[in-house]
Parts: structure tokens; C-alpha cells; sequence
């Protein structure tokens, strides 16, 4: 509850003139006096009390610095306080920790302090970077966006690029980075009215809807054909097909409406058997058209190697460069559907080594060692 | 305390004793495998003796500076007769002796046919900081 009204506060005290790094601090301190006086004494307007606290904590921070004559300035200029514009505060808050000018992993740094309300710890930990190169990462990220001002809505590309990145990297410590990412997404689809906010809601939804069975109970990655359907999260996946359905009446069509699309097919599918992977080539059609990547031309490969056989898949993996990421798994993957079980075992120990990730790198040294053990048998 | 650097090798260690290529065990080795490593992790962390652990790939280049305003010279992927690191573990314990302990416990880990691989391990003391009392 209390995160949930952090941009809209912040966005706030920006519009009365706050410097951006001053009032995120002030911010942060109101919300922990929220956690220490609100169990015993609850306000009857929580953002109203946000919003007074965290000004009094700025000007008092303001007071303190050597700055006397900008906060008088400040408090000339200060707009009555009232009823804001809630939905414009946090859009443009959005737009501010997306900006262009600053690089991804500022981008999602900020974007998790200042929207998500997550402490610079937590971020760190969900990064695997000590706390000090954390808040300095963000502290740079606050100076670089400190002077710009909207007087246009930005693009809403770059703040779905940056909640992309937050859902499909960093590591969970205390704090669990998929469902924060899904938390900022559903607020900003209640913000903005785009279909590929509800593409990427949806994408998300859909995906999270699987991680239960993702996972063996060792930690071993388990693919999506093994995975225990039963222990998918099927009010989710209701969710996620309900927000894509209506975003894809509207007709405009973009790239993560196209991948939940291909998301909500796999969900669609009771066993892996069922999986109409004809319509899944047709949508990896319609994302390679809209933006043509060379990893949709790889998954695409795969799919053409359920719906016309390995060979198809194999060809179409031709002409893609040796050089993909992931190219080789595939590639194993496929001879093994052909029956070709000596090229696909070395594949798969090639495709080890180059894996970019432990889990990836285990599951391969497994699916090569699954193989070899069955050959010499 | 005292930190030191525990070290694996792709290559350039000499030769384990249960010397068998990853992908010629059975699945169920290498789980076993890979539990054992967790296991280790978790119970240094148990007894505060974990700072941290990274696996790199083994893919890698070495890279000079070739003078100003020049982008830097790049030399790899690194030929087969180097020396490479595959990860490292750092530990902070009390005695050299029980650094030799624990890294003869990770060189035990099990491997083909679920015996010790007897992996030969780095053991690198950190340089530390000077002490406070020095006469």
C-alpha cells in the first residue's frame, strides 16, 4: 500500500519545484516515519499525509543546506496544495527514471528506487552489487535526470524496455523482482492507456504464471515440454489472456502483444503435445516483421521445428550466424529430434560451455550426459 | 581471520585424479555433483566463513591498451595451452589450516561414478590490510 503511493508523492513534490534527488530523499524519509507512526495511529488520507510529510522533510533538509535563498524562492513559488493530478504525477515519473539519457541499469536502478519505493540495499542485493556501488549507480542516475522537465509525455517504449528488464534479470534477495516488475506494469497500465503496456502486463503475467514448475526442487531448470502443467497458476494465465484479448481488439499491434500471444498459445495447451505450434510460427511471423531480432529468428526456428519437423527447424537454423547466443542449444536440441544423438550430444557440450548462466549451463551438461550415457549403454 | 582465494581450474592445474569430461557422467552424477557444491556454500555461510563465489565462462580475452586515442588490442579466444580459471570461492577463516580443510573439501566433490574427482584446488592468500599494532 504504502509503495504503491511513492511515485505519485514524489511526482508531487517534483511539480512544486523540488529538485528530484532532494525530494526522493525526503520521500524515503516520510515513508519510514509512515512505518513507525502509522500501526498506532493510521491517517484518514494516507497520500495527503505522504505528501505533507515528505514536504516538511524536504524543506527542512532544504533549511539545512547552505541553499537559503533557492528554498525561499521555492516557497514563493509553491502551488496551494491540493487535489493532484494522480495519474499524470506517476506517469511522468515513469518517463523521468526511463529516460533516454540514462543507460539501462540506471534506468532500472532508478526506476526500482523512485517508482518501486525499494531501498538502495534491496536493489543491491536483487544485483549482486555491494550497497555503496548501488547508491552511487543511483545517485548518478538522479543527477542526470535532475534538470529535465516534461512538458511533453515521453516514450513509452523506453519505460516498457526498462520493466522488461526488471522481470527478466537480477537475482531474488529479500525482494522479488518479477512480481515488483509486474506490480509497476499493472500501475502504469492503470496510468496509461496503451496496448502494449497491456502486451507487456499480459507477457509478464503470463510467464510469472509458470515459475512454480519451472524449477526442479534442486534447482535444475526443467523445459517448458516437462514441466508439470497442474503447477501452473492458472488465475494468472486468466488474467494475462483477458488483458492480451482486449489489447489485440484494438488493432494495434506491437512486439510484446506478439510474444504474450506466443505465451498465452504455450498456456492454452494442456499437455505439450496439444501446442499449436502452426499459429506459434505465425506469430513469430508477425514479431519478426515488427522488429526483426535475430533471437525471434531463433525461436522461430524451433517452432518451425514442432510444426514441420527437425529438419524444417534445422534449416531455418542455417541461416542464422554460428555466433547467436543460444544458436548451439538449438541446434542440439533439433539433431536430437532427428535422431541424430552423436552430433546432438556434442552440441549440447558446446552449448554448455557457452551457456551464460549456471542453470543454463547444468541443464546442457545434463541433456549431453543423458545422451552420452544412453549411446553407450 | 584471514581471507583467502580458492581457485578452480578449466586448465592448467594438474590433472584431477577421477579425471572424466563432465558430459561422460550420468545426469544423476551430476546433480549430486552440483548438490555437494551448494551444500559447501551453504554450510560456509552457516559457520561465517563465505565472502563470495563466481563461476566465469570459459570463453575470454586478453585485452592491452595500444596508446592514446587507439582501441585497445584484443587477444583470443585464449589458446589451449593457457592456464583458466573456471571460478573462484573467497573464504574468510581463522587458520591457513583450515583453508587447507575446506579446500580439500571441495576437491572432494563427487564426480564419475560418484567418487571424489581429487580436482586439484588454488589456494591464494589475500594480501591484507596492515595491522593497527605494529611493535
Amino acid at each position: 500500500m504504502l509503495r504503491s503511493l511513492t511515485p505519485s508523492v514524489l511526482g508531487i513534490l517534483v511539480r512544486r519545484g523540488a529538485d528530484f534527488a532532494a525530494a526522493e530523499d525526503a520521500v524515503q524519509d516520510a515513508l519510514i516515519e509512515a512505518v513507525r507512526v502509522w500501526p498506532t495511529d493510521p491517517p484518514r488520507d494516507p497520500k495527503g499525509w505522504l505528501v505533507t510529510v515528505a514536504w516538511h522533510k524536504f524543506l527542512d533538509a532544504t533549511r539545512a543546506d547552505t541553499a537559503r535563498r533557492r528554498r525561499e524562492d521555492l516557497l514563493d513559488e509553491q502551488p496551494a496544495p491540493g487535489p493532484a493530478p494522480e495519474v499524470d504525477d506517476t506517469l511522468w515519473l515513469y518517463f523521468l527514471c526511463a529516460h533516454p539519457a540514462l543507460t539501462p541499469s540506471s534506468a532500472v536502478a532508478l526506476t526500482l528506487r523512485a517508482v518501486g519505493g525499494l531501498t538502495t540495499r534491496q536493489i543491491a542485493q536483487a544485483y549482486l552489487v555491494p550497497e555503496a556501488t548501488m547508491a552511487q549507480r543511483i545517485s548518478r542516475a538522479k543527477r542526470t535526470v535532475s534538470g529535465v522537465r516534461f512538458d511533453q509525455p515521453g516514450d513509452v517504449a523506453t519505460v516498457l524496455r526498462v520493466l522488461y528488464l526488471v522481470f527478466n534479470e537480477g537475482y531474488s534477495g529479500d525482494v522479488d523482482l518479477a512480481a515488483e516488475a509486474i506490480r509497476l506494469t499493472r500501475q502504469l497500465a492503470a496510468a496509461i492507456d496503451h496496448p502494449e503496456v497491456a502486451g507487456l502486463l499480459a507477457l509478464m503475467l503470463l510467464h510469472h504464471a509458470r515459475r512454480a514448475s519451472r524449477t526442479a526442487l534442486d534447482g535444475a531448470l526443467v523445459p517448458l515440454a516437462e514441466q508439470d502443467r497442474s503447477r501452473w497458476d492458472t488465475e494468472a494465465i486468466a488474467e494475462g489472456v483477458e488483458i492480451l484479448q482486449s489489447a489485440l481488439a484494438r488493432d494495434r499491434l506491437g512486439q510484446f502483444q506478439a510474444q504474450a500471444a506466443i505465451a498465452a498459445l504455450h498456456a492454452d495447451a494442456t499437455t505439450a503435445q496439444e501446442t499449436d505450434w502452426v499459429q506459434i510460427v505465425e506469430w513469430y511471423d508477425e514479431l519478426t516483421r515488427l522488429t526483426d531480432n535475430p533471437i525471434v529468428r531463433l525461436n522461430r526456428a524451433v517452432a518451425l521445428g514442432e510444426a514441420d519437423g527437425p529438419r524444417a527447424g534445422l534449416a531455418a537454423l542455417a541461416a542464422l550466424d554460428g555466433s547467436l547466443p543460444r544458436r548451439t542449444a538449438v541446434a542440439a536440441y533439433l539433431h536430437e529430434r532427428d535422431g541424430d544423438l552423436a552430433t546432438a550430444a556434442r552440441l549440447y557440450a558446446e552449448a554448455a560451455r557457452k551457456a551464460p548462466n549456471l542453470a543454463e549451463r547444468d541443464h546442457l551438461t545434463r541433456q549431453a550426459a543423458r545422451l552420452n550415457s544412453r549411446r553407450s549403454r | 581471520m584471514a581471507k583467502y582465494l580458492l581457485l578452480k581450474h578449466y586448465r592448467g592445474a594438474p590433472a584431477p585424479v577421477n579425471d572424466v569430461c563432465m558430459d561422460r557422467w550420468t545426469p544423476q552424477e551430476i546433480s549430486a555433483h552440483i548438490q555437494y557444491m551448494q551444500d559447501f556454500g551453504a554450510r560456509l555461510e552457516q559457520t561465517g566463513e563465505f565472502v563470495d563465489g563466481q563461476a566465469v565462462a570459459p570463453e575470454g580475452t586478453f585485452v592491452r591498451y595500444d596508446g592514446e586515442g587507439r582501441p585497445p588490442v584484443t587477444d583470443g579466444p585464449f589458446a589451449e595451452t593457457k592456464d583458466l580459471i573456471a571460478g573462484w570461492m573467497v573464504i574468510d577463516v581463522d587458520s591457513y589450516e583450515r583453508a587447507l580443510e575446506l579446500a580439500g573439501e571441495l576437491s572432494a566433490a563427487p564426480g564419475a561414478g560418484g567418487k571424489p574427482i581429487h580436482e586439484w584446488i588454488e589456494l591464494r592468500p589475500f594480501l591484507a590490510m596492515p595491522p593497527t599494532i605494529t611493535e
